[in-house]
């Protein structure tokens, strides 16, 4: 009996205490009291090792240096970021700081949940990062004016990585930055390196949207045109391009292995290293797992992005925005200005395997050096523009109601590319009409 | 000699009684290695380097074992804190949920009205709405409350949202108890409550086990609304902390992921091992004869 009242008093003082650990009802926002510092709440989704250590690092950094503004560093997660988001701006408790990738800017941007940093932004930051990083994260306020809604600091961009053996003994022309691989160049180096159970080329296409949306700025396809104010899906020439060319390696050429076609994008690099293909079309970010995974003696080289009439490719950023309901809106600025200077934007693309948007950090010996190719990542930067889709009100619906299954549907050889661009246009604009009402 | 052959008589049937069980203990191995599995998979990933972990052909046993994968995930996370508030929420949650779901499951099922068929009616219709619709409102109610951020908020919003499906469970076992029994308490002078404490309590502990542990597993895995009611570091709860090993399109870092939910398997493990005694039927057989 004894024995369960100590039970019992301890689950009381256990809960006791766990109240005691809660905050105080809300997270960022807070007004400070005169003589205590001001405190933001950063919620950051850095998550590989390196880049994590980066992030925390920099946040220590500046909590030494200054007693008066203290930074709280909050861990989330890319997958359900924007689940939590919404929660939090509708309840006024979002943090200050917020980590997130340019597409999700603007419905926040549109809905008033984030501040127009236009005013904000101080001449060196803004001078540090071109022109073509700013347009990702300027979107409409939702009452036609437009502004800026974060500070775009990392971005990817499509590469190749390929198995050096294979590409070697194929005996075909290496590509470079400055003389990159053609779509046909390309295409006919895969169908070399096709024999003995050998692919030459691996496409993972269980996400295909952004891959494919971004790639078809190569032949100018851009999947969505706007007149008269209203947007509506296009699917002509230029957009079916690239989608032909990777059906045609699949089907026609049969040069792309059909095992990786309905996986992720990491999901095939255990075939990679066995060699069953030779090439991994993929986002630069992916060579830190080829080169943490690799067996010992796997030569892996980064190809640069293909060449179809240019090499422009669709770009998204990963962005710092300021929550439109933050009391120190000014001290967040002055954080983020310091977090995204020139030296930190390449500790933070470093530990992320990405290219970073400051011109300073771009030329920062740690990753313009062969190794890992990040010479060949860091220069396919300059191919980047701001992806069409990323202005267009809908897009994520379209993307995940219509766009999604429709190109799953192509690259598996159920439909045919008219019905699949029937569809997209067809359903598509169904979609994008509600929000244009 | 006849206690020689009593024994060879006992051998034999031994030797036939295991032979005709052998299908049993076999079907019974296949289900143990299939439910042993995951687990099993768990730790072997957890133990194995980066490299082993992404070798096409998989490997049961690593082939060189380290512990880089547990040290990186208690490193990054503050998976003991969290471990230890998560523990503290499904504890608090699954036995607050059965104190209240308990009477009110015994009324629900002893006695029939128009108000007790709409109560078992709305009961079902609470769990049809999604969690996502409501969450917003539920956030806002909780805010006003100043209980975001805080673990009794957590407990509280677990509490609503496991007690209809709790409350449908006890139900079932209450019926399950024949009234003649306290009809027969009755007769023998106890009066409702001691009916009720002496005689129904006793036999429905299997299933307020079944119940707690069902509400404690709904706690101790939830994640939507941790996510959104919690926001600070330090009031985290365990699946918060392992997602964060994930990273965008589902590209994750299996080994400390695999280190962190192994670790995180163990509280329920030790709970579970512990109830699971408790999880025994047929008490009541032969309770009501004729």
């Amino acid at each position: 009996m004894r024995m369960k009242s100590a039970l019992a008093a301890a689950a009381v003082v256990a809960l006791a205490a766990a109240c005691g650990s809660g905050g105080s009802g809300g997270s960022g926002g807070e007004a400070a009291k005169p003589g205590e510092p001001v405190k933001l709440n950063f919620l950051s989704l850095a998550w590989q090792k390196e880049s994590l250590a980066a992030n925390k690092q920099l946040v220590e950094e500046w909590n030494k240096a200054n007693p008066g503004i203290q930074v709280t560093y909050v861990q989330g997660s890319w997958d359900n970021v924007n689940d939590q988001l919404v929660t939090q701006f509708a309840g006024g408790t979002a943090p200050d700081v917020i980590h997130n990738d340019s597409p999700a800017l603007s419905g926040f941007a549109a809905d008033g949940y984030l501040l127009d940093l236009s005013d904000k932004l101080p001449a060196e930051l803004k001078s540090d990062i071109p022109q073509q990083s700013w347009d990702t994260v300027t979107f409409d306020d939702g009452k036609g004016k437009q502004g800026v809604y974060g500070v775009p600091f990392l971005q990817e961009s499509q590469v190749i990585i390929a198995n050096k053996k294979l590409l070697d003994a194929a005996g075909v022309r290496l590509p470079t930055t400055e003389q990159p691989w053609t779509w046909d160049e390309f295409s006919a180096a895969a169908k070399k390196m096709t024999k003995d159970g050998t692919f030459g080329v691996a496409w993972p296409m269980k996400s295909p949207v952004n891959k494919t949306l971004n790639l078809a700025l190569n032949f100018g396809g851009t999947f969505f045109q706007t007149a008269e104010g209203k947007t509506t899906v296009k699917v002509g020439p230029e957009e079916k391009q690239v989608l032909q060319r990777i059906h045609d390696q699949l089907y026609k050429d049969k040069s792309a292995d059909p095992a990786a076609l309905g996986q992720g994008t990491a999901d095939p690099l255990p075939a990679f290293y066995k060699g069953k293909f030779a090439m991994l079309p993929a986002g630069v970010y992916l060579r830190q797992q080829v080169a943490e995974q690799a067996p010992d003696g796997f030569e892996w080289v980064t190809l640069p992005p293909l060449k179809g009439t240019t090499t422009q490719q669709g770009a998204v950023s990963q962005t710092l925005s300021i929550a439109q309901d933050s009391k120190h809106p000014d001290e967040a600025m002055k954080f983020i200005s310091f977090f995204l200077n020139g030296p930190n934007q390449a500790k933070l693309a470093k530990g992320d395997w990405l290219l970073p948007t400051s011109v300073k950090a771009a030329a920062d010996p740690s990753i313009t050096t062969k190794e890992n190719g990040w010479d060949v990542a860091t220069a396919s930067a300059k191919a980047l523009v701001v992806a069409p889709f990323l202005k267009v009100n809908g897009f994520d619906e379209w993307k995940s109601k219509v766009a999604t299954p429709v190109l799953q549907e192509y690259y598996a050889n159920k439909i045919t590319i008219d019905e699949a661009a029937k569809r997209l246009v067809e359903d598509g604009n169904q979609v994008l009409e509600r929000y244009q009402r | 000699m006849k206690g020689r052959e009593m024994r060879a008589g006992a051998m034999n049937r031994g030797r036939t009684g295991g032979l005709r069980r052998a299908p049993q203990y076999l079907a019974l191995a296949a289900y143990v290695v299939f439910l042993a599995f995951p687990l099993v998979w768990l730790l072997s990933t957890a133990l194995k380097t980066p490299q082993e972990m992404a070798q096409a052909d998989p490997t049961w046993i690593p082939r060189e074992p380290t512990l880089a994968n547990f040290a990186d995930a208690f490193d990054e996370q503050d998976l003991v804190g969290a471990a230890t508030r998560s523990l503290v929420v499904a504890l608090f949650a699954s036995v607050i949920t059965v104190v209240i779901a308990l009477p009110a499951a015994y009324a629900m099922a002893r006695y029939r009205s128009l108000v007790n068929r709409i109560a078992i009616g709305w009961v079902l219709v609470s769990q049809v709405f999604p969690f996502i619709l409501i969450i917003i409102p539920l956030f806002l109610i909780l805010r006003d409350m100043e209980l975001v951020n805080t673990l009794p908020g957590l407990v509280i919003v677990h509490v609503t949202f496991t007690l209809p499906f709790a409350l449908w469970m006890l139900q079932g076992y209450v019926r399950a108890v024949p009234p003649e029994l306290e009809e027969a308490a009755a007769v023998d002078g106890a009066g409702r409550l001691r009916s009720i404490t002496g005689v129904v309590a006793p036999l429905l502990a299997p299933g307020v086990v079944a119940t707690l542990l069902f509400a404690f597993i709904s706690s101790w895995n939830e994640f939507l609304f941790a996510l959104v009611v919690l926001q600070d570091p330090d009031v985290m709860t365990l699946p918060l902390t392992l997602a964060r090993f994930v990273g965008p399109e589902g590209v994750a870092r299996l080994g400390p992921l695999a280190a962190a939910s192994l670790m995180a398997t163990i509280p329920s493990l030790i709970f579970f091992a512990i109830i699971q005694r408790r999880l025994k039927s047929g008490l009541m057989a032969g309770a009501v004869k004729g």
